[in-house]
């Protein structure tokens, strides 16, 4: 019965169809190309990565790579086989075969060695250095760009000159990282004698992610309703009064998750610290210091910037594709620990200050 | 149900057992209630006020005098102003940028509140207000009260504690709450919000309250809550409340004043403006005519 009316319904082949199903397969393979290419990326840091950090023998990781300093790579014959050691142990090593061959009576050995440097070792240093510079200008920029952001829309009567700050806030995000990096070189390490050293750095990245604080905490501010502000002032509390308690609280969670963003653009730039912190390689740790005041005047080791001269400012072998790969594995872990860290603390503040 | 052709045409807040004829409109018009003993004082006293928000004048040469001890309703259309007038009071109209008091003054107890050695933080510990869209802090019931003690730097918890029952007791909250102080204020039904803030403001042992329209966001049952509210409070504090609702200026106010376009049209005993309006537009605005 049914089957003899005809389904006016039915699917009609028209253009607007097909143009319909292309468009849909033309986004839906945009998103896959995208996925595919952030898969590919992080696929093969981890998998070229992990086969330095980690270990198949206990204790499954490769613990002289994250806790020691870089050293030169010494590969040797010895015995008719290769060897492959530190510069510290094939000093040690040497001296012993040395004496070993003296009183033995022999002549002593001679080592037919090949160096590659920053190949052994670990990076330790780059690790604690780029901690550092992360949670120094971290601070440094939540401090003055949440300062300012509350100054911009809590006090600042809104006219035309704050319209122009907030416009040449908004320009200040537009500028290559370099820039800033030649900016803190002129500025702090020059005009203020800081030379290399952390705080130079600190304040140069500072400088660099607080547009983007600044206009985040701008706009995690807007979003506190208006009546917690009426309210509290209706109470007779001054307008500090009422930021700190009815207005900042609210507006935190906002705010972190702008930082979160920020830490991985601290975290990850390599030409603001080039002339302003980084030291291309430091024997010293960063709490080796004679005073307490020296400790923000020294340059650190950072992550990127040892990525940065193991791939391209010496040799390249196989054994520095090992350093390359395990660094670049080990920043990432770095960064997504500490993001993890700001979204348990926002999410924390969430809960406790929802509304 | 009444479906009445009235009810058509009337504003929702008109009642509609009403019938169109002013000397019917008995539901509306509160009892006649007897002149307190030793008359009264005027506490807010507004001469020749006139009120810009930047070049745009929102008040028209305001005089009006507010009784102390007294519930006035301040009533109109929206945009007439009588929101604005209730700002200049407490001076919330200084956050807004750009605002102004070109001509008049309000005097508070005999003192002109724009005068320079008036700050505003004193003036707002003194006059409490209540918003229209209820604002607890997203904080304790027991915070959100003692919010305002807090910030004058009141620390006993003996004091706290006191302050809380009182404040809730006062504003007919705390059988209801009293097990869960501790509990988020916005844990709250919106009557109960609503009455919250009005315990967070008597918490400071204002002079004055203002209530913006107080009700408007509410069902029946709170806001009936609220209105027996105002009526205990008559007794120990100036109330000025803003309202869209007729029927609730004339269940809760002593006087009424009947604002139009940024003028005050009439100022009178409320049962005046209800039963015998001198002026025309608030005979047509009482009697639903438009507004």
């Amino acid at each position: 019965m049914t089957s003899d009316v005809k389904n006016p319904y039915a699917s009609k082949p028209t253009a607007i169809r097909q143009w319909e199903n292309f468009f849909f397969w033309a986004f839906r393979g945009a998103t896959y190309f995208v996925l595919l290419c952030g898969v590919a990326v992080f696929g093969y840091i981890v998998f070229k990565g992990s086969q330095t950090v980690f270990r198949l023998t206990p204790p499954f990781v490769n613990v002289a790579f994250l806790t020691e300093s870089p050293e030169t790579l010494y590969v040797f014959e010895h015995d008719g086989k290769k060897v492959e050691m530190g510069d510290k142990d094939y000093r040690t090593f040497r001296e012993s075969e040395e004496a070993k061959a003296k009183a033995a009576g022999q002549p002593a050995p001679e080592f037919k060695s090949e160096s590659y440097a920053y190949s052994a070792g670990g990076i330790f240093p780059c690790i604690v250095g780029t901690v550092l510079l992360v949670v120094g200008s971290m601070v440094i920029a939540l401090v003055l760009g949440v300062a300012s952001a509350i100054f911009l829309t809590e006090y600042a009567t809104q006219g035309p000159i704050v319209r122009a700050i907030r416009l040449a806030i908004l320009n200040l995000a537009g500028v290559p990282s370099i820039v800033f990096g030649l900016f803190g070189f002129g500025m702090f390490v020059i005009f203020f004698g800081w030379n290399v050293s952390l705080i130079a750095g600190w304040f140069t990245l500072a400088f660099m992610v607080m547009p983007v604080i600044i206009t985040a905490s701008e706009e995690a501010l807007k979003t506190v309703p208006k009546g917690f502000r009426e309210g509290s002032l209706a109470l007779g509390a001054t307008k500090w009064q009422t930021i700190r308690k009815a207005v900042l609280p609210y507006a935190l969670p906002g705010i972190l998750t702008s930082s979160i963003l920020g830490i991985a653009r601290v975290a990850g730039e390599t030409a603001p610290i080039m002339f302003t912190a980084a030291y291309v390689v430091r024997d010293k740790l960063p709490w080796q210091v004679d005073k307490f005041s020296d400790f923000f005047f020294q340059g650190v080791m950072a992550l990127p910037y040892h990525i940065y001269v193991v791939s391209s400012k010496i040799p390249q072998n196989e054994y520095t594709e090992r350093v390359q790969y395990g660094t670049a594995f080990v920043f990432l872990a770095i960064v997504a620990v500490i993001a993890a860290a700001s979204i348990i603390l926002r999410n924390k503040l969430r809960s406790r200050y929802k509304w | 149900m009444v479906t009445s052709a009235f009810t058509t045409t009337a504003p929702m807040d008109t009642p509609p057992a009403a019938s169109s004829t002013p000397t019917t409109r008995a539901p509306l018009v509160p009892a006649a209630r007897p002149p307190a003993a030793g008359g009264t004082r005027t506490i807010i006293d507004i001469e020749n006020l006139d009120f810009y928000y930047g070049q745009k004048q929102a008040l028209f040469d305001i005089n009006l005098k507010l009784d102390d001890k007294r519930v006035t309703a301040f009533i109109g259309p929206s945009g007439c102003g009588k929101s604005t007038l209730l700002r200049c009071f407490n001076r919330m109209n200084d956050l807004i940028d750009d605002t102004s008091i070109k001509r008049g003054s309000i005097k508070i107890n005999g003192i002109d509140i724009s005068r320079h050695d008036v700050d505003p933080i004193e003036l707002r510990k003194r006059i409490g207000m209540v918003f229209q869209k209820s604002n607890p802090f997203p904080k304790s019931i027991y915070e959100n009260i003692t919010y305002g003690l807090r910030i004058q730097g009141i620390k006993s918890k003996a004091r706290l504690d006191e302050v809380v029952e009182k404040s809730l007791r006062g504003a007919a909250l705390w059988d209801e709450v009293k097990d869960r102080l501790y509990e988020s204020g916005l844990s709250l039904s919106g009557g109960q919000q609503q009455r919250l803030c009005i315990a967070r403001a008597i918490a400071v042992e204002p002079e004055i309250i203002l209530m913006d329209e107080p009700c408007s966001a509410l069902d029946p049952i709170a806001t009936a809550k609220v209105e027996e509210l105002i009526h205990e409070l008559k007794n120990r504090y100036t109330i000025i409340i803003v309202t869209h609702s007729m029927q609730q200026a004339a269940r809760c106010s002593d006087k009424t004043a009947f604002f139009y376009m940024g003028k005050l049209i009439e100022y009178a005993d409320t049962r005046t403006i209800f039963m015998n309006p001198a002026n025309s537009q608030t005979e047509a605005y009482v009697s639903g005519r438009f507004g």
